[in-house]
């Protein structure tokens, strides 16, 4: 009477789904990866990055006036910046990013922004996430929409695509299938449960296709051999210091990002997400609040590189955030919203060791309301370019369906390698 | 029959065991019944002041900076000083939330105070606050959430907890006393000059996120006056840099608070410490303000996307009434809308694990047995990471993988608490009319109790509210 209680391990439920597969829940196909399409991480800051901390302007002669005790010196100086072109350098913390941008894998760009202008964060992540000009007017994310004009799939009825999350952030929601999945200590499953599981919710849709994406994506984990220690121990007990600075579940998140998307049929795309920008008050400068956060963003890309190994040559990594931070420190060491900020385009597919800004300057009147980075850039520009040369998206999809009213917004050129 | 199910389940935290039976009679007016007076906690676990906390805190701080002077200090043992000082505070908090939210007579309350706690959220992931994150909810919400909006908006925005979270303490006029002087001082031919001024962080969320909402009407100018006014909003402190007022408590810094007149939208206000209590006043009555709180407050207890109607009532009834918070509560048990049948509110992790602690008729003893089911099931309490809050629409919590780890937190609860429980009687007692045929079926079916329960706790109708 006790044969249904066995509880087995998450993996070996995995290798026995094909069971559940035939009667309720619908199978996954599994291919080898082809090696040859590009794949795409893309990192979502939320609380808005201090670009002009991330990448300080130092041959900016206006720079250190108004950045006062947060500004990253020049190149050279005690705790200066890691030097770029001679007026960019990049803040201490970055130095992965750095060691890409000599091996000419790192596009910086700087004076970005989405097209939103005030300066809320959650209307802010939303414009970013959702492709439009407002905050307001689709459920869906400009990632899942790309999805469907993705061409010639591997791996056909799969989900491409993959959010290190417990629930999918507004980039990846749609109509197209995709995957959300954690870091997560979660060692046991009872496999007859799931089962009749399936059956409760045969009446209730919702239900049902949820738990047909979840055993998917154990189905998923389980193909995935060199997921580091399985998931138990990717996001096990971390501790609090890290927890209070995000680098923990950066980390975690790379690298389980980088495992599924070197199994053989995983995701092409994945995005990660990390908290902790929304510095007013005492941000620091090479060391501090911020320059821990960024140390541990630039750990986090490196264990994505290192994770992903050769697949790195055919990855893209897109780093951005909301908006950008005030130009000025405001009266408690930080700074506040702001508008123009940085990105970053990493990885072995990308035509890096530059710097793309048309730089506005810092001069009063050059500020956006007096007080901002002028944005000059259209994230979205960026977005297609990614999309279009690296995904081979077609221009008239990016156009219509996946970043609708972004006429304006023209596809930057050359930012892969050909 | 159904009433007195919508009642326990959808306005309240999910049915005892009596419960429904208690509130059969008249649900309408078992709900009436709750919303007069204060709404302590209920419980037994004994709480420290935030004045206390912060003062423990600040006492902390200096430890931590004697003990870095030191030359043979160990980094990991300072981090422990904070840490040591917080974290008994946080973990009692937490406890003491969970206990009272399983063991309440008056859960639809209790849940306007979970309500109001997330709709002035702050987050505990904020070094400053690790220790106070509850005490906002027990000190500033508890005391209010039947009273009037203005009173409860007062009590916050001068909470220090909410003073530290959004950084107000030492935001400067740049005309204020502390300004002039500091600028004085640093004058000096090459040394590098400091900015004083304002923070606007505590502003611009009290009206984008407490008040008028994103779309109410306001410009960046409106925030950089309101930032003006609050300066001075501070928190006292015996020693440091701004020592006065009595250590953990409220103080409005004269030196710090911006001189003169302001304008705000469209309106003057005379300079001084009433400046910034007038623009709550203003704000409270604002009709963006009803309309926020009427929307937020639909979203909470009638559908994701509100009905324009409930919404509309709502607001009527909030700025007819000067805000009077009761006065909202009553139109919202007066709307046929809130009392649809079909279950339409996906539980939040939060609901999930206080409707299962009733459900079961028990209450956690020990920190440790909620802790890791909030870890677990990605709702740490005290820390939704933002001042927004945690997200009130199904599709913030209803990932694939959040479903799998309810399943596996379902598992690991059934485990613990199958022994002498009757599945159907469980079934009954917390679902009543609710429960379907087809999980009564499942029950009956199941290979053992064990999985009888984990079967109750993740069907649908257990699944939502």
């Amino acid at each position: 009477m006790h044969r249904f209680q066995s509880c087995i391990s998450r993996r070996r439920f995995l290798r026995s789904a094909g069971a559940l597969a035939a009667s309720t829940l619908a199978p996954r196909m599994l291919f080898a990866s082809t090696g040859g399409p590009g794949r795409l991480v893309v990192v979502v800051l939320r609380g808005a990055l201090d670009g002009l901390a991330a990448v300080p302007p130092h041959g900016d002669h206006d720079y250190a006036d108004l950045h006062q005790e947060l500004a990253i010196a020049a190149p050279g100086a005690a705790d200066g910046a890691l030097a770029l072109d001679g007026f960019f350098g990049l803040h201490p913390s970055l130095s992965f990013l750095h060691e890409r941008y000599l091996a000419k894998e790192l596009v910086v760009l700087h004076a970005a922004a989405s097209p939103y202008r005030e300066r809320s964060h959650f209307d802010g992540q939303n414009v970013l996430e959702n492709g439009l000009t407002r905050p307001i007017g689709t459920a869906d994310g400009w990632l899942n929409r790309a999805l469907a004009a993705l061409p010639g799939s591997a791996h056909p009825l799969s989900e491409r695509a993959v959010a290190i999350s417990q629930n999918l952030p507004l980039i990846l929601r749609g109509d197209a299938p995709v995957l959300a999945m954690s870091p997560a200590a979660a060692p046991d499953i009872d496999e007859d449960l799931l089962t009749r599981l399936a059956a409760l919710y045969s009446k209730d849709p919702w239900f049902a296709a949820r738990l047909r994406e979840a055993v998917q994506g154990e189905a998923l984990l389980d193909a995935t051999p060199d997921m580091p220690s399985s998931r138990v121990s990717a996001g096990a007990a971390p501790t609090k210091a890290g927890l209070a600075r995000g680098t923990d579940r950066m980390g975690s998140a790379a690298r389980m990002a980088a495992a599924l998307m070197r199994s053989a049929g995983g995701p092409e795309i994945a995005v990660i997400e990390a908290v902790g920008w929304d510095t007013h008050a005492n941000q620091g400068a090479s060391s501090g609040t911020l320059a821990q956060r960024l140390a541990g963003l630039d750990n986090g890309l490196r264990a994505l590189a290192e994770g992903l190994g050769p697949l790195w040559r055919q990855t893209a990594v897109l780093v951005v955030t909301e908006f950008g931070r005030t130009a000025a420190v405001n009266g408690t060491r930080g700074t506040d919203h702001g508008t123009g900020g940085c990105a970053f385009l990493a990885g072995g597919a990308v035509r890096g060791g530059r710097v793309i800004a048309d730089w506005p300057g810092l001069s009063r009147n050059a500020l956006l309301d007096g007080r901002d980075l002028r944005p000059t850039l259209d994230l979205r520009s960026l977005f297609k370019a990614v999309l279009g040369e690296h995904l081979r998206i077609d221009g008239g999809s990016l156009a219509s369906r996946v970043f609708p009213d972004s006429g304006g917004a023209h596809p930057l050129q050359g930012v892969v390698r050909a | 029959m159904v009433h007195a199910e919508i009642a326990v389940l959808r306005f309240g935290l999910g049915a005892r065991p009596g419960e429904l039976a208690a509130a059969a009679g008249d649900a309408r007016a078992w709900l009436r019944e709750q919303i007069r007076g204060p709404v302590p906690l209920a419980g037994t676990t004994p709480l420290a002041p935030s004045e206390q906390i912060f003062a423990e805190v600040m006492a902390a701080r200096r430890e931590k900076r004697e003990l870095r002077r030191a030359a043979d200090a160990d980094p990991k043992g300072t981090e422990n000083v904070l840490r040591d000082a917080y974290r008994p505070h946080y973990r009692a908090q937490v406890l003491a939330r969970a206990q009272s939210a399983a063991l309440t007579s008056r859960p639809f309350a209790e849940r306007l105070v979970h309500f109001w706690a997330n709709h002035f959220a702050i987050s505990s992931d904020k070094g400053i606050i690790f220790g106070l994150a509850g005490t906002l909810e027990n000190e500033a919400v508890r005391p209010h959430v039947n009273g009037r909006f203005l009173e409860m908006l007062r009590a916050v925005e001068q909470h220090p907890a909410m003073i530290a979270f959004l950084d107000n303490q030492a935001s400067m006029g740049p005309d204020s006393a502390v300004a002039l002087q500091a600028k004085r001082r640093s004058v000096r031919p090459d040394g590098p000059h400091r900015e004083f001024g304002i923070n606007e962080n505590l502003a611009r969320e009290i009206l984008e996120l407490h008040t008028l909402g994103v779309e109410g009407g306001y410009t960046q100018k409106d925030v950089t006056s309101f930032a003006e006014i609050i300066t001075g909003w501070s928190i006292g402190d015996a020693g440091g840099r701004f020592a006065g007022g009595q250590t953990g408590r409220f103080f409005f810094r004269d030196n710090l608070h911006e001189p003169g007149a302001q304008t705000f939208l469209g309106k003057r206000y005379a300079g001084g410490r009433d400046q910034g209590e007038a623009v709550l006043q203003e704000l409270a009555r604002h009709p963006s303000t009803a309309r926020f709180i009427a929307t937020k407050l639909a979203r909470h207890f009638v559908a994701d996307e509100p009905p324009p109607a409930v919404v509309d009532r709502l607001a009527r009834t909030y700025l007819a009434s000067d805000g009077d918070l009761p006065a909202v509560y009553a139109a919202l048990i007066d709307s046929g809308e809130a009392w649809e049948p079909e279950p339409r509110k996906f539980k939040t992790p939060e609901d999930l694990v206080f409707s299962t602690l009733r459900a079961f008729g028990t209450a956690p003893g020990k920190p440790e047995d909620v802790l890791r089911s909030f870890e677990l099931l990605g709702q740490r309490q005290y820390t939704p990471g933002s001042p927004a809050g945690w997200p009130d629409v199904a599709r913030a919590w209803d990932g694939s993988d959040a479903l799998m780890h309810r399943i596996l937190w379902a598992s690991g609860v059934a485990e613990r608490f199958d022994r002498g429980v009757d599945p159907l009687d469980l079934a009954a007692s917390s679902l009543g009319g609710y429960a379907r045929p087809e999980t009564l079926a499942a029950l009956r079916r199941a290979a053992s109790g064990t999985q009888a329960v984990a079967l109750l706790l993740m069907s649908p109708e257990f699944q939502r509210r």
